[in-house]
């Protein structure tokens, strides 16, 4: 046989590969390391896939998007919140150019940790980063504008909004994958479902319907609390609940998928799969579920002040239940005086 | 000239007590404001987190969940635990800049009609000097 037609014949049997995107808006680079967790069950994704937009790994440019048609891009994997004018931009021309457009990770999901912003403004955000911050030393009180004029001409940088949102809160989202960043195992299932076209309906979060409670090794039994500890606090360790032991973890009210990992390695669940099916507000259930087992026992005889006391013992509710989930909870943003 | 605040309260009333106590309230034509629309529930602890945050963020001005006095309970500890829950909540609600007494918790009993129209009116007026819901304004 010729070169020439075992050339043609491969031609003719080779399906045409899945053209896939992957993008960073607001979020910390792990969601990119997550794509590499799959270790080499990356080679079984390349033969199936071309990447086409990737712009943490190789080079590409924003205009090489642009000059794509619409929905030439098969999967868009975008991880990050929306936070700046040009997170917003990149999400919009994605979201133009792909079939489909999966949210990867907490932050594209749900806000994610640097959702947390939204307790602040743009003007508190960038006080406290270059004017307040006791190691900055910024005496002319430069802080990023959205054009300067120099004499080779005009800068421009993006505009960076009061408030953070989700993915789905700027464009049209057809699947999620949580987590923080998602499991190897999440992500698998994903691609796989694609290659397969075997996708669930739009809409759809890819991971179990069960609580971390559900995949966590730890034995329970009844829950009641008298006081909130950290894990060091503990007088000793225990192979049971943590919450029976005091330590707020979000177990029952986060969406499982990740086998409970951080409990595995003997730490609370902080909440990073949201919330669980058909719950609107993660943070408001976890609440509700601690608030009723602590100070379970001798409740009736309970003075007011005493119930004060035990409620005070969580410092800071935002960052406790609302750790990746702030910009997607019911009341999403701190209220700030004009 | 500028149309009155008249705040606009979602009331959540356990069944056994103060539902009864609003319409005690009722019965005996005691007069108090028509600002609270009153949802029955069959017990104050199944009032969730969740219904006064989504109370709240659709506009309303205030919540007032009522049940049981301590100790009298239909399930037995229901009031226990939502008198907790409300506590945390509140803590939320000053994180978020939002009033916290824009969420009140009382106990009114079948018998304290007097009570319910009291509690009414004096959050009618609190609620007044507070000013409208501040989430109504904001659009994200």
């Amino acid at each position: 046989m010729s070169k020439e037609i075992k050339g043609k014949k491969k031609e003719a049997g080779k399906k045409k590969k899945l053209q896939l995107a992957f993008y960073w808006a607001a979020s910390c680079g792990g969601c990119e390391i997550a794509v590499l967790d799959i270790n080499e069950k990356i080679l079984d994704v390349v033969a199936i896939a071309d990447v086409l937009f990737w712009p943490v790994a190789m080079d590409f440019k924003y205009k090489d998007v642009e000059a794509m048609k619409d929905n030439h891009i098969d999967v868009c994997f975008f991880n990050g919140s929306i936070r700046t004018e040009e997170q917003e931009h990149i999400a919009k021309l994605l979201r133009k150019k792909s079939k489909v457009m999966v949210a990867f990770g907490a932050c594209a999901v749900n806000g994610g940790i640097p959702g947390l912003a939204n307790i602040a403004n743009r003007e508190e955000v960038f006080n406290v980063a270059y004017l307040d911050n006791p190691s900055t030393d910024n005496p002319k009180k430069i802080t990023p504008k959205t054009s300067v004029k120099v004499k080779e001409g005009t800068l421009t940088l993006p505009e960076f909004y009061d408030t953070v949102r989700t993915l789905d809160q700027t464009i049209d989202v057809d699947y999620y994958l949580p987590g923080c960043p998602p499991t190897p195992d999440m992500i698998m299932t994903a691609v796989g479902a694609i290659a397969e076209n075997k996708l669930p309906p739009k809409g759809s979060i890819i991971g179990p319907l069960k609580s971390v409670c559900d995949e966590c090794r730890f034995e329970k039994s009844e829950k009641k609390i008298k006081q909130i500890k950290r894990i060091y606090e503990l007088d000793k360790w225990e192979e049971k609940c943590l919450l029976e032991q005091g330590v707020v973890c979000l177990g029952p009210a986060t969406r499982g998928g990740c086998d409970a990992r951080c409990l595995d390695a003997n730490m609370p669940c902080t909440g990073c799969g949201g919330p669980t099916p058909n719950s609107l507000d993660q943070g408001a259930k976890m609440m509700s579920a601690l608030a009723s087992i602590l100070g379970i026992e001798g409740e009736e005889k309970m003075s007011d002040e005493e119930v004060e006391k035990l409620i005070d013992q969580i410092v800071d509710p935002i960052g406790t239940f609302y750790k990746y989930g702030l910009p997607s909870a019911l009341i999403n943003r701190k209220v700030m005086k004009k | 000239m500028t149309e009155k605040f008249e705040p606009n309260i979602i009331g959540f009333l356990c069944n056994w007590c103060s539902y009864a106590g609003a319409d005690l309230a009722g019965t005996s034509r005691i007069k108090y404001p028509p600002n609270i629309k009153s949802i029955r529930v069959m017990c104050s602890g199944r009032v969730d987190p969740v219904f006064i945050l989504e109370a709240l963020k659709k506009g309303a001005d205030g919540v007032l969940v009522a049940g049981c006095h301590p100790g009298d309970c239909h399930y037995q500890s229901g009031n226990y635990k939502t008198n907790r829950r409300i506590k945390l909540l509140k803590k939320l609600l000053g994180e978020l800049a939002i009033d916290p007494d824009r969420v009140k918790f009382e106990y009114v009993s079948a018998s304290e009609g007097q009570k319910f129209a009291s509690v009414v009116t004096e959050f009618v007026d609190e609620l007044k000097k507070m000013g409208p819901n501040p989430l109504k304004e904001v659009k994200v």
